[in-house]
Formats: C-alpha cells, sequence, structure tokens
C-alpha cells in the first residue's frame, strides 16, 4: 500500500466515524449496521410477506357483500354443497381470488422488470403502450365486431397489448444505440397518447361501444369465471418465468448499457427478453382484469425497502406484494359502498396512495 | 509484444466517422494513455477498444482474435472496462457493487450467495483492500464522496480479475488529490499484478508522469506514440491542441511538464533577465502613477482615463 492510499484510508476511518446519523429520536444510529440489518433478512421478510398474501387469500374468500360465518366458509372449501347458498357465494369468490392472485403477481412482476430495462422509477407496465394498446384494441373488438362478454374481450386485448408493446419497441430500436430507456419511454408515451386518442374518437361517436367499454376498462377482479382466466393462464406462467429468472440481468442493466456490456452482458438481447416476459405479463393481466394502472408502478418501490436494489430479491417480492395489495383492495371494495362495489382497479390506488406516500416520506431505499 | 490492437480501425457514430484505418498495439503489461485535445476521438478510440463501439471498418483483435467474434462473457473475463460517467443503483451498497463486477465468472445458476472462502468472495475482498475501500463496504455508495466513489468503482473493476483494464477519463471531476490517487492505485495495480491498462486522460502533465506508453491524437488520427518524453514537446502540444507551451522536466518524476503560454503572458529567455525587467517596470511605473496623480489632481474635470490606469 503506497503511502496516500495509507493515509486516506485513515482518513476514511474517521468519516465513517462521523457517519454516526443521528435518528429523528435522538438515537444513534451506525449507518453500516443499518444497512446490514436488511441485508441477510431477506428470506424472514419473504415470508412474512407470503403471510401477509395468504391472510389477503383467506380475507377474499371470507368476506363479501353477504356476511358469512367463518366456519361456514372453511366448511364450504372442504365440503362443497352446490345446495346450500353460502356455499355457492364462496365458492363464487375462489375464480375471483385467483385472479386477484394472477393478476397482481403478473403486474407486481412486470412493473419491477419494466423499472428494470427503463433504469426509470417512473416507468410502470403502461409506459410501454401495453394498456393502450389493450384497451384500443378492446374498443376496436366492440365497435367493429360487436364482441360481448370478457372471453372474447382478452384476446383483443392481448393482441392490443403485444403490437403496441412490439411497435414502441420496434420505435425505439431504431438509430444508434438500439432500445435505450429514454427512447423507449418516448415511444411509449407517444404510442399511448396516439392510441388513447383514437379510443376516444370511437367512443365518443358511440354511446353503446362506451356503455360496454367501461365495465372492462375501470379494472376489476369480479365476474370473471374460470372459463375466461384459464386461456391467459400459460402466458402468464411463461412471462412469470422469464422475468424471474432475469434478475442478474436486470442486476447488470442497472449498471448502464457500457458497464453492463463491459461486464460480459448483451444488453440488447437482454432488454428484448424481459420486455417479452414484461409483454406477456402485463398484456394478459390487462386482459384478464383490465388496466389496473397503480400496482406496477408502486410495488417495485415498496419492495425496495425490504430489499434494497438487487433485482433477485426484488422480483419475487414483487411477484408476492402485488396481489396481496390487489387482493386486499378487492376485499375492502366489496364492503366499503355496500350495497355497491368498487372495483380492485380503482380500489387498489385509493389504499396504495397513502401507503406509498408514507413509505417515501420515510425516505429508506424507497428511491428507486 | 501486443495482446491488444486495432487494425485499420474505423469507427463512426451515424454518419460521422470518427476515426478512420487507425492501427495501433497496445504494449503488454504497460500503462498506457491516450491524449489529445477534446473531440479528437480518444475516447471513441477507447470505446472501440472495449467493443462497445461496433468498428465499421477493421477490428479490434485480442490475443489475434477479433473481439466480436469471441462470446461476451467470455471477453470480459480477460478485458474490463470503467466507462466514463458509471452511475451507480440508487441504495447499492459498497460491497454489493463491487460484487457485481463478478458477473462474468458467474454461472446462470450459480448466483446467490456464496461462502465466505468462495473465489468470488475473496476476489470482492481484495479489490476492496486494494483500493482502500474496506472501511466503506457496508456504506450506500450515494453517501461516498466524488473520490471514494471513485476507488469503487475501480475496485469493481478489479473484481473482474482481467489482466487488460480500460479506463475512460478515471480522473474527471476528482479533486488534485484524488486524481493523483487514482493513479497511483492503477499504477498498483499494473506493477503487483501486471495488468495492462489503458487510459483516457485529459491531463497532459499526469499522463507524462505515469504513463510507460502515451498515444497523442489528433483528428482520429494517432500524431504521435511511446514513452512520455518521445511524445509530449512542445510541437506537439502546438500540433494537437493548438497551443503555445514550454516543456520543462518535471521536478518531482522528470517527466516532461507542459507549461501553457495563453494571451495574457509572455516568456522571457532568462528569468534572471526577467526579473531585473520587471522591477525596472515596477518603479517606471511607481514613477509614472506619482506624476499622474499629479497631474489628474490639477486637470480633474478631465481625469476619467488617467485615473483608471492609476486605478490599473
Amino acid at each position: 500500500m503506497t503511502a496516500s492510499t495509507t493515509a486516506a484510508s485513515s482518513v476514511e476511518r474517521e468519516l465513517a466515524a462521523k457517519a454516526l446519523k443521528t435518528a429523528p429520536n435522538g438515537q444513534q444510529l451506525p449507518v453500516r449496521a443499518e444497512v446490514r440489518a436488511r441485508k441477510g433478512k431477506q428470506p424472514a421478510w419473504l415470508l412474512a410477506v407470503v403471510v401477509v398474501l395468504a391472510l389477503a387469500c383467506g380475507a377474499s374468500l371470507a368476506v363479501g357483500a353477504r356476511a358469512i360465518p367463518l366456519d361456514t366458509v372453511w366448511d364450504a372449501l372442504l365440503h362443497f354443497n352446490p345446495a346450500e347458498g353460502n356455499h355457492a357465494v364462496v365458492h363464487a369468490r375462489i375464480p375471483r381470488t385467483g385472479l386477484g392472485l394472477l393478476a397482481g403477481g403478473a403486474l407486481g412482476l412486470a412493473g419491477a422488470a419494466m423499472q428494470g430495462v427503463a433504469r426509470n422509477p417512473l416507468a410502470d407496465p403502461g409506459i410501454m403502450g401495453v394498456n393502450a394498446g389493450a384497451a384500443l384494441a378492446v374498443v376496436a373488438g366492440i365497435y367493429l365486431f360487436g364482441i360481448t362478454g370478457l372471453g372474447g374481450y382478452i384476446w383483443f386485448a392481448f393482441l392490443g397489448a403485444a403490437a403496441a408493446a412490439a411497435v414502441v419497441y420496434l420505435l425505439a430500436s431504431m438509430g444508434r444505440d438500439g432500445a435505450t430507456p429514454v427512447k423507449l419511454a418516448l415511444a411509449g408515451a407517444a404510442l399511448s397518447a396516439g392510441l388513447y386518442s383514437l379510443m376516444n374518437v370511437v367512443l365518443v361517436s358511440s354511446q353503446d361501444t362506451l356503455d360496454r367499454f367501461r365495465f372492462w376498462q375501470v379494472g376489476g377482479v369480479a365476474g370473471r369465471d374460470w372459463s375466461v382466466i384459464l386461456p391467459g393462464l400459460p402466458f402468464l406462467v411463461v412471462g412469470a418465468l422469464i422475468v424471474l429468472l432475469s434478475g442478474r440481468i436486470l442486476n447488470g442493466l442497472a449498471l448502464g448499457d457500457d458497464l453492463a456490456r463491459g461486464l460480459g452482458q448483451r444488453v440488447g438481447l437482454s432488454r428484448a427478453i424481459v420486455a417479452l416476459g414484461v409483454v406477456l405479463l402485463c398484456g394478459s393481466a390487462t386482459a384478464l382484469a383490465g388496466p389496473i394502472g397503480f400496482l406496477g408502478l408502486v410495488i417495485p418501490h415498496a419492495v425496495r425497502f425490504f430489499t434494497g436494489p438487487d433485482y433477485r430479491w426484488i422480483l419475487p417480492f414483487s411477484l408476492v406484494l402485488a396481489p396481496a395489495l390487489l387482493l386486499a383492495a378487492d376485499v375492502v371494495g366489496r364492503v366499503v359502498l355496500l350495497p355497491g362495489e368498487v372495483p380492485a382497479g380503482i380500489m387498489t390506488a385509493i389504499l396504495g396512495a397513502p401507503v406509498f406516500v408514507w413509505l417515501v416520506r420515510r425516505g429508506k431505499g424507497v428511491s428507486l | 509484444m501486443a495482446r491488444l490492437s486495432a487494425r485499420d480501425l474505423t469507427l463512426q457514430y451515424e454518419q460521422r466517422r470518427v476515426i478512420e484505418g487507425l492501427r495501433t498495439e497496445i504494449p503488454e503489461g504497460k500503462v498506457t494513455m491516450i491524449v489529445g485535445a477534446n473531440g479528437c476521438g480518444k475516447s471513441t478510440l477507447l470505446r472501440g477498444l472495449s467493443r462497445l463501439l461496433k468498428p465499421s471498418g477493421g477490428a479490434v483483435t485480442l490475443d489475434g482474435k477479433d473481439i466480436r467474434s469471441r462470446p461476451a462473457k467470455e471477453l470480459a473475463r480477460t478485458l474490463g472496462l470503467l466507462p466514463q460517467h458509471p452511475v451507480a443503483p440508487d441504495g447499492i451498497t459498497v460491497r454489493d457493487l463491487v460484487g457485481r463486477g463478478r458477473y462474468p465468472h458467474q454461472g446462470f445458476f450459480r448466483n446467490w450467495s456464496h461462502g465466505d472462502s468462495s473465489p468470488h468472495d475473496l476476489a470482492v475482498r481484495h479489490a476492496l483492500e486494494v483500493t482502500a475501500t474496506t472501511e466503506l463496504a457496508g456504506r450506500n455508495v450515494d453517501e461516498l464522496s466524488g473520490g471514494q466513489r471513485q476507488r469503487v468503482w475501480i475496485a469493481m473493476a478489479l473484481a473482474q480479475e482481467t489482466e487488460l483494464l480500460l479506463l475512460d477519463e478515471p480522473t474527471t471531476y476528482l479533486d488534485l488529490a484524488h486524481q493523483v490517487e487514482v493513479l497511483d492505485l492503477v499504477t498498483d495495480l499494473n506493477r503487483r499484478r501486471g495488468t495492462t491498462v489503458v487510459i483516457v486522460l485529459h491531463d497532459l502533465n499526469l499522463a507524462a508522469r505515469y504513463a510507460d506508453h502515451v498515444i497523442a491524437m489528433k483528428d482520429g488520427a494517432i500524431v504521435a506514440e511511446g514513452s512520455g518524453s518521445e511524445v509530449i514537446t512542445e510541437e506537439l502540444v502546438r500540433t494537437v491542441f493548438g497551443l503555445e507551451s514550454r516543456v520543462v522536466p518535471d521536478p518531482v518524476s522528470g517527466t516532461p511538464l507542459v507549461v501553457p503560454i495563453g494571451r495574457h503572458h509572455y516568456p522571457h529567455a532568462h528569468a534572471a533577465h526577467d526579473r531585473a525587467a520587471q522591477d525596472r517596470a515596477a518603479q517606471d511605473h511607481a514613477h509614472a502613477a506619482q506624476d499622474h496623480a499629479a497631474q489628474t489632481h490639477a486637470h480633474a474635470a478631465h481625469t476619467a482615463e488617467p485615473a483608471l490606469e492609476i486605478a490599473s
């Protein structure tokens, strides 16, 4: 070690000593201990989040407009008797809970991956033009082809989402450097604006289309049975596998293109693979549950509170926490305006926003 | 003996050709510095050498093979790179960031935590030690000073354990002490591990001092190449930067020291003569000032100009 570096390290020691942060309550918190407290505890936190999700699932099965005693709920799950009214009600909540799990998990994962690909904390799946593409396609399906019912919508929504994402990706890939985060965001924003305008042209001119479209557009998990949900399942599973295995890729991309290339990563290919996973996930989630905007943006932020910036943890946490929030929002939405219901897509933002603001105000590890 | 070389390399951005038909060899086990004016193509050359920029003609070869024909990860185990303005993910700790330098050594499935004695952990610990950042390991990178942060980035490049390391202006935005510290560190690395280092550097004097080999560029071409004292001359500074200068021996290292001459300072042949002349001038000025003062007092109505003269 040269003299200068040794001298420097003693300076650092001083700095480290000075870096004792004073907590708001006056207590001294050593910075390093604080960081270390987060490290190594992720598995425990993940387990806790899984428990929260299980509770949310339970609530989703047990709570609703019709008050059903817990033991009847239990009974309905284990010894289903179609003749009994309460049992039928509980059974009707099963696909709804299933869709909440699937759509929530998909949107959480897709949001985390999208923020990684775009290197932008404000990125959410919508930034790829997915929501706009799906919405326009559904409107076109209703208006041009007279499609009715969710079973028909989801194919249009899925095709629209995939087509929009492909166009955004192609636009962003043109020119030097390929699909950079900024070009992706710009192309996505521009295309979304264009698609929404087209959609509004149709909706303004056709009251009938508007009425039917609104049901899909608010975003929710109610009223979809398994025959609608199951066709989306393969896309969700493939998308989830692609994204869950991309943790290291996203960690590399987070360092910037140059550095990622220097570390031997094939940046263009990596980004394309993750983007494919994102489109599969949020294309099918949007098709099934309508555009639910808030989850993909907020969940990855909240998750960083537990995980720090390591995508190998951010992804599984997002997968588990997002459906917990979506299900909780759906449950609250069922009972908050009796006898009516507030769709989960709306309730998510109402419940999530204050939590999000609180997290950001606490300001620890939530920034990006 | 060179492992890394450019053969008739042509590099361009879109339609703008920056470098055409460039040939050079990077001497093995040496510290090479690329110098030149802004926009001369030195960073572009480094981007070409480090495969960030695809050549539109010619090739960059490593051990005789085109670097683009080699698998990216395999290449990354031999050739490391630190770009000009790397950005750390928010909230990442020093240890985690340095650990990401291990990427090219890790397989797809062996990506979770390792034991304390694993080669990955050893490499990270060693990189922290060499750069004197062990103490910072648990800190967030955002909290560090510019100098500390640059050492952490170099630690990350070290953890990659490559035999060649390319650095693009690693001292930008650092104060003088930290510039010297970073270059000392890189020199340590070269001397101890025999790492071949290529650095794009703005500061001619530090380049002359730390380089074994200097490549001077102008308008996308190499104008001179060789040891610091061969390359860095008054004539080269004139050619490359369009700047008149004096090049004197660095009193510390004996390497060339460029003293620039601007429009406001004129060098004189003999320092002693200079001083005498200056003293005389100062005396004259003092007398002149007294005279002026008397005059201005007399002609108070028209004093604007002489008064200014006295003030200056």
